[in-house]
């Protein structure tokens, strides 16, 4: 027989019912809570433009910026514009990454590579890439190669120290594990540290391509003559601040799609960490 | 160790001295294990147990010492944590570093009771679930001596229960001597042939089991058996 409660006992004087009190803390998410912020921020701007309390010398109205951005889709200025500006993007990136790679596994796997590398590569962490222009502009010119190299040198930096630092701290009860089943150098590597370095690359990465995106608009705004940059930079001599508008959001769409794209990557990746968080 | 005389030890141990910062922790240690005997390890922590387990599994390059070990080629370690690669599938783990034996890790899985699991990623499994697969790992490259390093002590009671029961099943079935490496003396009784007792680095009580397969702690032998080892520990009941 199994016995869950005492029929005989009787409810004591000083006891209370549990009152079920409101939970602490902020309390049930609100529907598309995450819309309302930028909502009301385009309501005010609407608002602001429509009244005249907003000198459409300083910002456009919205339906111009809209309108604006439709001209320029018909008269193809954007779509090119927004062609030369990711390939400058994804060219630097690209190299960037083989590069960050290729240094981080030379260090990251041997005692000498680390001596020789790692000393610079800290070293050329300290300065800014962007500082770097100067001497990029009187070495390489003006031109593509100047802003491919800017890039890559914002990209590199980040997906060498995340790779780096993931392939020198793999778990030592790996290593012992990897001992004691008799992997070979090559095994070992190929099962124990390159997985579980992945993470630490990916996370380089989601920095690399917020760094891309930043020597981008440096890049474009010095003797450019084509990408988003230059058409904002135009605009700007003309006063065209819807134009300016346009080019932001164009950044904004192109920064948002990338780091979708790398969080996707990111998680097919690492399908045996989401089964942890789910 | 008169009822070994003569017999092909598998694992021999002569005046093992393990030094850290000049502590001896292991301090003149003999030891000899008979081919498929199952050895259990007993010691406060600190005495030097899980010291001793690490020379055998020669996992201690770089500790200062002297003494003679002599162990077999194929030897396997189980740890106190399951230490799966958490970035690969279960069945990989089993299979780690054998060259094409996806099938023997299939039936090792099997034995472990752990079937139709082998997609699996070592998150998704519960701790006991993550310790058997660390048995089958183990007991697919069929070792002649399997180290253990206190395996089950993260385990919650029943599941240590149900793990008791499996191991002593697996090791009928694979017949490789094991060095258990234990704080537990009721794992220790229920599991080993013989039970020996770690004391600052020094083996200080050896007891043969001779209760049977059947071993219940309500059985007087059994009793007995759990005072004296106790007592060789220094715990006064």
């Amino acid at each position: 027989m199994t016995v869950t409660s005492l029929p005989g006992l009787r409810t004591a004087p000083r006891t209370a019912p549990v009152v079920r009190r409101r939970r602490l803390g902020p309390g049930k998410p609100i529907k598309f809570g995450a819309a309302i912020g930028p909502v009301l921020l385009l309501a005010v701007w609407s608002v602001g433009s429509a009244t005249g309390w907003i000198d459409q010398r300083v910002l456009s109205a919205p339906w111009t910026v809209v309108t604006t951005a439709g001209e320029l889709i018909s008269d193809g200025r954007l779509q090119s514009n927004l062609w030369t500006s990711s390939q400058r993007a994804l060219v630097g990136l690209g190299l960037g990454i083989v590069l960050g790679v290729v240094l981080a596994l030379i260090s990251g796997l041997s005692r000498l590579g680390e001596a020789i590398l790692d000393g610079p590569i800290q070293i050329k962490r300290a300065i800014p890439s962007l500082a770097l222009l100067p001497l990029l502009i009187l070495w390489l010119g003006i031109g593509e190669s100047m802003k491919v190299v800017t890039i890559l040198l914002g990209v590199f930096v980040p997906i060498y120290i995340h790779t780096h630092n993931g392939l020198r701290t793999i778990d030592s009860r790996y290593v012992e594990l990897a001992q004691t089943v008799g992997l070979s150098q090559r095994e070992f590597i190929r099962r124990v540290v390159l997985p579980g370095a992945l993470p630490g690359f990916l996370l380089g990465l989601r920095f690399a391509v917020t760094g891309a995106w930043l020597s981008l608009v440096v890049v474009e705004q010095i003797n450019a003559t084509s990408g988003i940059g230059y058409m904002m930079e135009l605009a700007r001599t003309y006063g065209q601040t819807d134009i300016i508008i346009v080019g932001l959001v164009l950044y904004g769409i192109l920064g948002l799609l990338s780091d979708g794209a790398v969080r996707l990557i990111q998680r097919r990746a690492l399908t045996w960490r989401r089964t942890l968080a789910s | 160790m008169a009822p070994y005389a003569g017999l092909v030890t598998t694992v021999r141990v002569r005046d093992l001295v393990r030094r850290y910062d000049d502590r001896a922790v292991l301090d003149g240690v003999d030891l000899d294990i008979a081919p498929g005997e199952f050895v259990a390890l007993l010691g406060k922590s600190g005495s030097g147990k899980s010291t001793l387990l690490r020379a055998l599994a020669g996992l201690d390059p770089s500790v200062d010492g002297s003494g003679e070990i002599a162990v077999p080629g194929q030897v396997s370690v189980v740890f106190q944590d399951s230490r799966l690669l958490p970035w690969a599938k279960v069945l990989d783990n089993v299979v780690l570093g054998l060259r094409g034996s996806e099938e023997r890790g299939r039936e090792s899985l099997a034995e472990v009771g752990l079937a139709g699991r082998e997609d699996a990623w070592p998150n998704e499994l519960s701790g006991g679930e993550q310790q058997r697969v660390a048995l089958a790992r183990s007991l697919v490259r069929e070792p002649e001596l399997l180290l253990a390093d206190e395996p089950f002590g993260a385990l919650d009671a029943l599941t240590r229960l149900k793990m008791h029961v499996l191991l002593r099943k697996l090791c009928a079935a694979h017949q490789p001597a094991v060095l258990l490496v234990t704080h537990d003396v009721d794992e220790a009784i229920v599991l080993a042939d013989r039970v020996i007792v770690l004391d600052a680095g020094r083996l200080v009580a050896g007891e043969i089991i001779s209760l049977g397969s059947v071993r219940s702690s309500a059985d007087p032998e059994f009793a007995a058996v759990r005072s004296r080892l106790l007592d060789a520990l220094g715990v006064s009941l």
